[in-house]
C-alpha cells in the first residue's frame, strides 16, 4: 500500500510540475498576474508530493519490505537500520528520487526567500525549475520507477554494496546532489533573465547567494567522496582522476568561475552574458555528471544496471536542456548588453584571468574524461587516460590561478596600479619565498616541487594576511572591534575560502612530497619500521558484525619505544553478497595519518600465520579535506551577507547612497 | 591605450593562454594515453615493448602463486585463446579472484612476462571490467572464425 501511495504521489507531482513549468511562463509573457501566481503554490505542492514519495520509499526500506524490487535489491534484513535508510538513495532509482526531492526543495526555498523578487522573474525562475523537474519525473516514472513491486516477494534481500555501508557514504550523495541541483537555481535565474531581457546588478545580487550555497554543498560533497575513497578503498589515495570524480569536479570548476564572475556582474555590471553562459554550463555539467555516473556509461560503484531506454532518454533530455538553453543564449545574449570598461590591470582583468584558467582547466578535464568514451563508442580502440595526464595539465593551469588569487582581492576595481600592488604585496611575497625555500629542509627533504607547492600556499596566506591588515588599518572606525565589524560577511567568507585553498595546497604538497608507502608481509610478533614508527603485528582475531564476519588484526604502533596506538584493520566478508572488504585502520592526527590495511594470509598456516599488509605514513593528509571544509564554510558565511537580505526599497536607498 | 588596442591585447592574451593549454594537453595526451591490448594481441606482438599499456581478461584458474613471505605474486591473464603471465608486487584488490575478470596496467618485459604496476580494483563482484569482457569476446570471435574456416576447408 505504502509504495503505491508513493508512486501515486510521484504521478501527481509530475502533473503539478507541468503546471508549474508552463502556466507561470505564459503568465510572465502575457503579464498575467493570476497565472504567474500559480508558480509559488505549485512549487510548494510539488515539494510536498515528492517528499511524501521519498518518505514512502524510505519507509519501505526501513521496514525491509522485500516485495518492493528496489528494496530487495539493495537491502537485507541484517543490514542495520541507518544503512537501510541510507540505501534509499544507494541505487539508481532512489538517487534520482533524491535528485528530484532536492530540486523541488531548492525551488521551494527560492519561492520562500524571494518575496521581494519581481513577480515575472520569480514566475520564470520557478517555471524553469518546474520544467527541469518534469524531465526528471518523466525519467523516473517511465524508466526508473523506484516503487516497482516484486511478486512474489523475495524472502530476503540482496545486500547494499558493502563499500556503501559507511557513514561517509550516507551523507556524500545528499551533499553532492545539493550542489549539483543547487546550480539549477543559478541556471533558472539565467534563463529567466534571458527570457525577460533584464539582467543587471540586482539580478546578480539575487542569484549570488544561491550559487554560493550550491558551490559550498558541492565542495563538501566532493570532499566527502574523496575522504571516503581514502579510508574505505584501502589504497590510501584521495583522488584518482576517475571519470566519476571528474564528473563532480567539472561543475565545481565552472561553479567557482561563476562565483567570481557573478561578483564582477554585481559590483561592476560587466561580464553579464559571460555569467549567464557560465550558469548554463555549470548546470549542464551537473546534468552530464549525474547521468554519466548513474547511467552505467562509466563503470564504478555508482553505476547500476544499464538499460538502453535510459540512455536514449538521457541523451534526449541533455540535448533539450543544453541545446535549448544555448540556443536561447545565442538569440538573447545580445539584448543583455555589455558593461563598464576596465583597464588591463584591474580586479576585473584578474577575475577574467581566473575565469579563463578555470574554464580551460575544466575543458581539459572534460577532454580527458570523454575522449576514451568517444573512442570506445566509435570502435577506435580502448584507451584510458590516467592521473599522469591530469597532473601534467592541471597543475600548470592551477599554479598561475593560485598566484593571481593573492593579487586579485588587493587590486582595485576598474584600474589598479602595478607599483601600488607591488608596495602592498612585496612583504607577503618576500615572506612566502623565504619560508617556502627554507621549510622543506625542516620537514626532511628539499625538492623543487615541494618548495613550489609551499610557496603557492604561503603566498596565498601571506597576501590574504596583508589584505586583512591593510583593510583594517585603512578603515576609519575607532577600535579593532568596530574595524572588524565594518567589513561584510561576504568579504570574510572570501578570506576564509581563499585560506581554505592554501590549507588544501599544503595538504596536497606535503602528502605528495613526504608520504611513505610499504607493502609487506608480517608474521605475528614481527616488528617493522616505517618512517619514524615501529609497527608490531600481534596476529588476527575473528570478528563478527551484524551482517559480516572476518578478521581484525592488531598492530601496535610505537614511536621512540612508546606505544602510541593499537591499530585494528579488518578484513570482512559480507554474508549476503559474499563480497570481501578491507577496512583500513587509521590513526588520524593534526600533522598526518598512520594508515594500515590488511591484505590476505600468505602462509600455509592460514589466518594464524603471516599476512600481507600495506602501511602508509601520510603527513598532513587531513589538511586536504580541512581546506575543502574551510572553502565551504567561507561560502556559507558569505551567503549570510546583509546585502542579500535587504528589502527592495532599502536596496534602492543603499544604491542611491553608494552613487552619491 | 585605445579601446581597439585593448581589445586586441585581450584577445592576444586569451589566445596565448589557450595556446599554452592546448600545447600542455596535446603533450600530456601523447605521453600518457594508455592503450588496451587483449592477450591475443600481446601474443601476436601487437603490444608495445617498454611502454605502459593495459591488458585484461580472466585470471586463469590455479595460476595465482605467491612467493612465500613476500608481497610478490604471479598469475596468468587469459582471454580463453591466449595466456599472458603477469608478475605483480603488492596487495591485490579485494575482488581479485581466480576465474574472474581483471585489468592490469604495466609493461611487457623482454622475457614475455607482463610486469604490472597496478591491478585494478573493481567495486562490485558481479561486475566484469568492460576491457576484460571485450578481450574474451574478441578471442571467442576469433576462434569462431577459425573453426568455421576449418570446417569449410576440405
Amino acid at each position: 500500500m505504502i509504495p503505491e501511495l508513493g508512486h501515486f504521489a510521484l504521478i501527481l507531482a509530475l502533473l503539478v510540475a507541468i503546471a508549474q513549468g508552463v502556466l507561470p511562463m505564459i503568465g510572465a509573457q502575457r503579464r498575467d498576474a493570476a497565472l504567474m501566481a500559480i508558480a509559488r503554490p505549485a512549487a510548494h505542492a510539488q515539494f510536498l508530493l515528492v517528499a511524501f514519495a521519498f518518505g514512502c520509499l524510505a519507509w519501505s526500506f526501513a521496514t525491509a519490505d522485500f516485495s518492493v524490487e528496489l528494496v530487495a535489491q539493495h537491502a537485507n534484513s541484517q543490514l542495520p537500520l541507518h544503512y537501510r535508510l541510507a540505501a534509499t538513495w544507494g541505487s539508481h532509482e532512489g538517487s534520482l528520487l533524491l535528485w528530484v526531492l532536492m530540486l523541488t526543495g531548492w525551488a521551494t526555498a527560492v519561492s520562500l526567500r524571494s518575496r521581494n523578487l519581481p513577480a515575472a522573474l520569480l514566475a520564470r525562475v520557478l517555471a524553469v525549475m518546474g520544467l527541469v523537474s518534469v524531465g526528471f519525473l518523466l525519467f523516473l516514472l517511465f524508466t526508473s520507477n523506484p516503487f516497482l513491486r516484486l511478486i512474489p516477494a523475495a524472502p530476503e534481500g540482496r545486500d547494499l554494496n558493502p563499500l556503501l555501508q559507511d557513514p561517509g557514504m550516507v551523507i556524500h550523495p545528499p551533499m553532492l546532489y545539493m550542489g549539483y541541483v543547487g546550480f539549477s537555481v543559478a541556471f533558472a535565474f539565467s534563463i529567466a533573465a534571458l527570457l525577460g531581457g533584464k539582467l543587471d546588478a540586482t539580478w546578480a545580487r539575487w542569484s549570488r547567494p544561491w550559487t554560493t550555497a550550491a558551490w559550498s554543498f558541492l565542495s563538501i560533497g566532493i570532499a566527502l567522496g574523496s575522504w571516503w575513497a581514502y579510508y574505505e578503498l584501502g589504497w590510501g589515495g584521495w583522488w584518482f582522476w576517475d571519470p566519476v570524480e571528474n564528473a563532480s569536479f567539472m561543475p565545481w570548476l565552472i561553479g567557482t568561475a561563476l562565483l567570481h564572475s557573478l561578483a564582477v556582474t554585481e559590483k561592476r555590471g560587466t561580464f553579464k552574458s559571460w555569467t549567464v553562459l557560465l550558469a548554463i554550463i555549470a548546470f549542464s555539467l551537473s546534468l552530464l555528471g549525474t547521468f554519466l555516473v548513474r547511467s552505467g556509461v562509466l563503470t564504478s560503484v555508482h553505476a547500476f544496471a544499464t538499460d538502453p531506454t535510459r540512455g536514449v532518454f538521457i541523451l534526449v533530455f541533455l540535448a533539450i536542456v543544453i541545446g535549448g538553453s544555448l540556443t536561447l543564449y545565442a538569440v538573447r545574449a545580445g539584448a543583455v548588453g555589455g558593461g563598464a570598461g576596465f583597464a588591463p590591470v584591474s580586479r576585473e582583468s584578474l577575475l577574467l584571468a581566473n575565469n579563463v584558467l578555470l574554464v580551460v582547466a575544466c575543458a581539459s578535464v572534460l577532454l580527458g574524461t570523454l575522449y576514451p568514451l568517444f573512442l570506445d563508442a566509435l570502435n577506435l580502440g580502448k584507451i584510458s587516460v590516467g592521473p599522469p595526464y591530469f597532473d601534467a595539465v592541471f597543475v600548470p593551469l592551477m599554479a598561475p590561478l593560485v598566484f593571481l588569487m593573492g593579487v586579485g582581492p588587493v587590486a582595485s576595481w576598474r584600474r589598479a596600479e602595478l607599483p601600488d600592488l607591488w608596495t602592498r604585496l612585496r612583504w607577503a611575497l618576500a615572506v612566502a619565498v623565504v619560508t617556502s625555500l627554507l621549510l622543506p629542509f625542516a620537514l626532511g627533504r628539499w625538492s623543487p616541487l615541494i618548495a613550489f607547492g609551499l610557496f603557492l600556499a604561503l603566498w596565498v596566506i601571506a597576501a590574504t594576511a596583508a589584505l586583512v591588515i591593510q583593510r583594517l588599518r585603512q578603515s576609519p572606525q575607532p577600535g579593532l572591534f568596530a574595524k572588524l565589524a565594518a567589513n561584510s560577511a561576504a568579504w570574510y567568507g572570501m578570506i576564509l575560502a581563499h585560506l581554505g585553498i592554501a590549507v588544501f595546497i599544503i595538504g596536497v604538497t606535503l602528502v605528495k612530497g613526504y608520504e611513505i608507502e610499504q607493502n609487506l608481509t608480517m608474521t605475528p610478533g614481527q616488528t617493522v619500521r616505517v618512517g619514524d614508527y615501529d609497527f608490531t603485528f600481534r596476529g588476527v582475531t575473528p570478528v563478527n558484525g551484524p551482517n559480516y564476519s572476518g578478521f581484525a588484526g592488531a598492530i601496535e604502533m610505537r614511536r621512540d619505544g612508546k606505544l602510541r596506538e593499537v591499530l585494528r584493520p579488518e578484513k570482512r566478508i559480507y554474508n549476503a553478497s559474499g563480497m570481501p572488504m578491507t577496512e583500513a585502520a587509521i590513526d588520524t592526527g593534526f600533522f598526518g595519518d598512520r594508515y594500515v590495511s590488511l591484505g590476505e594470509p600468505v602462509s600455509e598456516k592460514g589466518h594464524e600465520g603471516a599476512w600481507v599488509m600495506r602501511v602508509y605514513i601520510k603527513p598532513f593528509v587531513d589538511w586536504i579535506w580541512g581546506g575543502c571544509l574551510l572553502m565551504a564554510l567561507g561560502g556559507f558565511i558569505a551567503m549570510t551577507d546583509r546585502r542579500y537580505r535587504l528589502k527592495v526599497k532599502d536596496r534602492i536607498a543603499a544604491m542611491a547612497g553608494a552613487a552619491a | 591605450m585605445k579601446a581597439r588596442h585593448r581589445r586586441f591585447a585581450w584577445i592576444g592574451a586569451g589566445v596565448a593562454v589557450l595556446g599554452v593549454a592546448v600545447a600542455l594537453v596535446l603533450n600530456a595526451f601523447q605521453s600518457n594515453l594508455v592503450f588496451f591490448f587483449t592477450p591475443t594481441q600481446v601474443a601476436q606482438k601487437e603490444a608495445p615493448q617498454g611502454r605502459p599499456f593495459r591488458i585484461g581478461g580472466l585470471v586463469e584458474e590455479g595460476s595465482l602463486k605467491r612467493t612465500p613471505n613476500s608481497v610478490d605474486v604471479t598469475f596468468v591473464v587469459t582471454d580463453t585463446a591466449q595466456r599472458v603471465p603477469v608478475v605483480y608486487s603488492g596487495l591485490l584488490p579485494d575482488l581479485f579472484k581466480e576465474g574472474k575478470g581483471v585489468v592490469a596496467q604495466g609493461s611487457l618485459g623482454s622475457d614475455g612476462k607482463f610486469r604490472a604496476t597496478e591491478v585494478l580494483a573493481k567495486h562490485d563482484e558481479n561486475y566484469m571490467p568492460p576491457e576484460a569482457a571485450h578481450a574474451i569476446d574478441q578471442a571467442q570471435k576469433g576462434q569462431g572464425v577459425s573453426l568455421s574456416t576449418l570446417k569449410e576447408s576440405p
